[in-house]
């Protein structure tokens, strides 16, 4: 299967030691990884399972826990917490989401190939500090933005918010905007390198037909986004679903925004009652590791999954 | 269309675009600017200072014994990780563009589903491997400098980033591979050289730019990184730069945020630094990490 058109080629025994010494180097080269890959992906999905079905805590200790079966999942079903925390969780998801991850950066996409092309590189550049910039660094950055009046810079500048610290007042709006600020580049760079890729001619063709920027956007440049938008849509909702380090830096899941993700971490790793419930935080991963998995098996399926594992184009010798 | 009225309608065509970007990107740069000015001064109303401007915030460099430790293990970890990604993703990059073995359609979507797999909801069970790995004789605590590759260790942490930054690094590499010409890798194979020759010598050089782009992208995400150090690292003193600010952070008042923000700012430096020279680099990276390829 492997080494396909070189075997063909050779002689059956030469191809035969060739294969052997292929399968032997490619071994080695891939060694390195598939230790780390087992030990930090494959290990770690069996451990989540088997420990969801246990009541694994630090009041059982590593001695005397006990297999309790799907107990932990009865629990998620029955828990005051569960529904209140899902809802939250899908809000935080769609509305990031709507606003930012695609609204915005679809904003920000359009606008920046519409001014000259240093311009926009530039303003691209600026759209990805939030990105780079390590996240407790740039959440202190937004808590001194809403910190209370005189210090605050919000407080300072619009005096009729009220002069008290702003996150317990409005902890989603600031949810928001700090995860849809770091969360538009990855829209943005796509839209806008789609949008770069649209064939000059159709461009002008539109200008010619005395089309007007709006026409522009809504029957050239939307349509030709079609792929992309879906793209980032589907990657950007499993990102979000899973991933709690700005809420855990900015509000620690404090005024009524503990996600899904944090809700499980806080129960297994980090509390301030020191009582970590390993076997049921487990089973509220998992709940996102078979999101996690489902969705990313279908994305690889629906994202022509199969050209990108051809295999190699042209082969040895 | 006549030549004059163009460039009229073009320039109208573009300045409502650009204030309409300089509007919305004002709040992204405020923070930076209040971290500036804010290090520099006793403390700020909104962005503007309190007093003369002054050095004193920046004490932490000579009076705070502890600084120094906790940017060393922050480079160890960056450093190390960076090292890691790039010479394990590399090696499996080249055997995936190259070499026809067995498993390798297998192992190659794998990749790919991790790459999209969110593997921050596995840190609970990785929390016991690491537990289990720290049991191990010598290599689980007893290295000097990274302590060693177990449960609170900063070898640990390098390690578990080093793993779940794999599935995006080998990606990214395979497509490096697969853009590099085959005719000098096949004249040195012809030649009698072997894979790993050819790998070293003659295809890495070819795809510097891309090991650079890696580079810096992991460099970044290793100097900045919070959740992990934190969580597997239980003395924040002894953690990394995020994890210490953090706990700065919890214990300041606005009133004296100066202080916090020009730790921030010093833990800022280098990622800027990388940033104004890399830029092209990274919106790279940040495009290619999903689609493949540069």
């Amino acid at each position: 299967m492997a080494v396909t058109s070189a075997t063909t080629r050779a002689s059956s025994k030469d191809g035969l030691i060739r294969k052997i010494s292929s399968a032997s180097t490619g071994f080695w080269f891939m060694s390195p990884s598939i230790i780390l890959v087992v030990l930090f992906f494959f290990i770690p999905s069996v451990i989540i399972i088997g420990l969801s079905m246990t009541n694994l805590s630090t009041a059982t200790g590593f001695r005397n826990y006990e297999w309790i079966g799907l107990e932990n999942y009865q629990k998620i079903f029955t828990h005051p917490d569960t529904i209140p925390t899902a809802l939250r969780t899908i809000f935080y998801v769609a509305a990031t989401l709507a606003f930012f991850n695609v609204g915005l950066a679809l904003v920000i996409a359009l606008l920046t190939t519409h001014v000259p092309r240093r311009a926009g590189f530039i303003f691209r550049a600026i759209w990805l500090l939030p990105r780079i910039t390590p996240s407790v660094i740039y959440l202190m950055m937004w808590k001194f933005t809403a910190a209370a009046s005189p210090y605050g810079i919000l407080n300072r500048y619009f005096p009729f918010l009220g002069g008290q610290n702003l996150i317990p007042d409005a902890p989603w709006v600031f949810v928001l905007l700090t995860n849809g600020f770091v969360g538009a580049s990855f829209g943005m760079i796509i839209f806008a390198s789609a949008i770069e890729s649209i064939p000059k001619d159709y461009m002008n063709a539109s200008l010619v037909d005395g089309c007007n920027a709006w026409q522009r956007i809504r029957y050239v440049i939307l349509p030709a986004l079609r792929w992309p938008l879906l793209f980032v849509t589907t990657y950007q909702t499993l990102s979000l679903l899973t991933s709690f380090e700005q809420i855990f830096i900015l509000t620690d899941g404090q005024f009524g925004t503990e996600v899904w993700a944090l809700w499980s971490y806080h129960r297994a790793l980090s509390n301030y009652w020191g009582n970590f419930q390993w076997g049921f935080g487990a089973a509220l991963a998992v709940v996102l590791v078979i999101i996690g998995a489902l969705a990313a098996i279908v994305y690889m399926r629906f994202f022509r999954f199969n050209e990108l594992v051809q295999e190699p184009g042209i082969d040895v010798l | 269309m006549n030549n004059e009225h163009a460039t009229l309608k073009e320039r109208l065509g573009t300045a409502f675009p650009l204030t309409l970007l300089v509007v919305l990107t004002i709040p992204v740069v405020i923070g930076y600017i209040w971290i500036l000015i804010s290090t520099f001064s006793r403390s700020t109303y909104g962005l503007e200072p309190q007093g003369r401007l002054t050095l004193e915030n920046w004490s932490f460099l000579w009076e705070d014994p502890k600084i120094w430790g906790v940017t060393l293990n922050t480079i160890l970890l960056s450093v190390g990780q960076t090292i890691g990604v790039v010479l394990i993703s590399a090696l499996a990059g080249y055997a995936l563009s190259r070499i026809g073995f067995p498993g390798r359609k297998t192992f190659l979507s794998f990749t790919l589903i991790l790459h999209a797999f969110p593997s921050v909801t596995l840190l609970i069970a990785i929390y016991f491997v690491l537990r289990w790995i720290a049991q191990i004789p010598i290599l689980g605590h007893g290295i000097p400098v990274i302590g060693g590759f177990g449960y609170n260790t900063v070898g640990g942490v390098i390690l578990v980033q080093l793993a779940l930054q794999l599935p995006l690094g080998i990606w990214l590499m395979k497509g490096f591979f697969d853009n590099v010409s085959w005719d000098m890798q096949r004249a040195a194979l012809i030649d009698g050289c072997s894979h790993f020759r050819a790998w070293w010598n003659i295809i890495m050089p070819i795809i510097r730019p891309g090991v650079a782009a890696l580079a810096i992208f992991s460099f970044i995400t290793g100097w900045g990184s919070f959740l992990i150090p934190y969580t597997f690292i239980t003395d924040q003193e002894n953690s990394v730069l995020a994890a210490y600010l953090r706990g700065m952070m919890g214990e300041t008042a606005p009133v004296s945020y100066s202080t916090v923000a020009a730790v921030g700012l010093f833990q800022l430096i280098p990622v800027m630094i990388f940033f104004i020279f890399t830029q092209e680099y990274l919106m790279n990276i940040f495009s290619g990490g999903s689609k493949g390829g540069t």
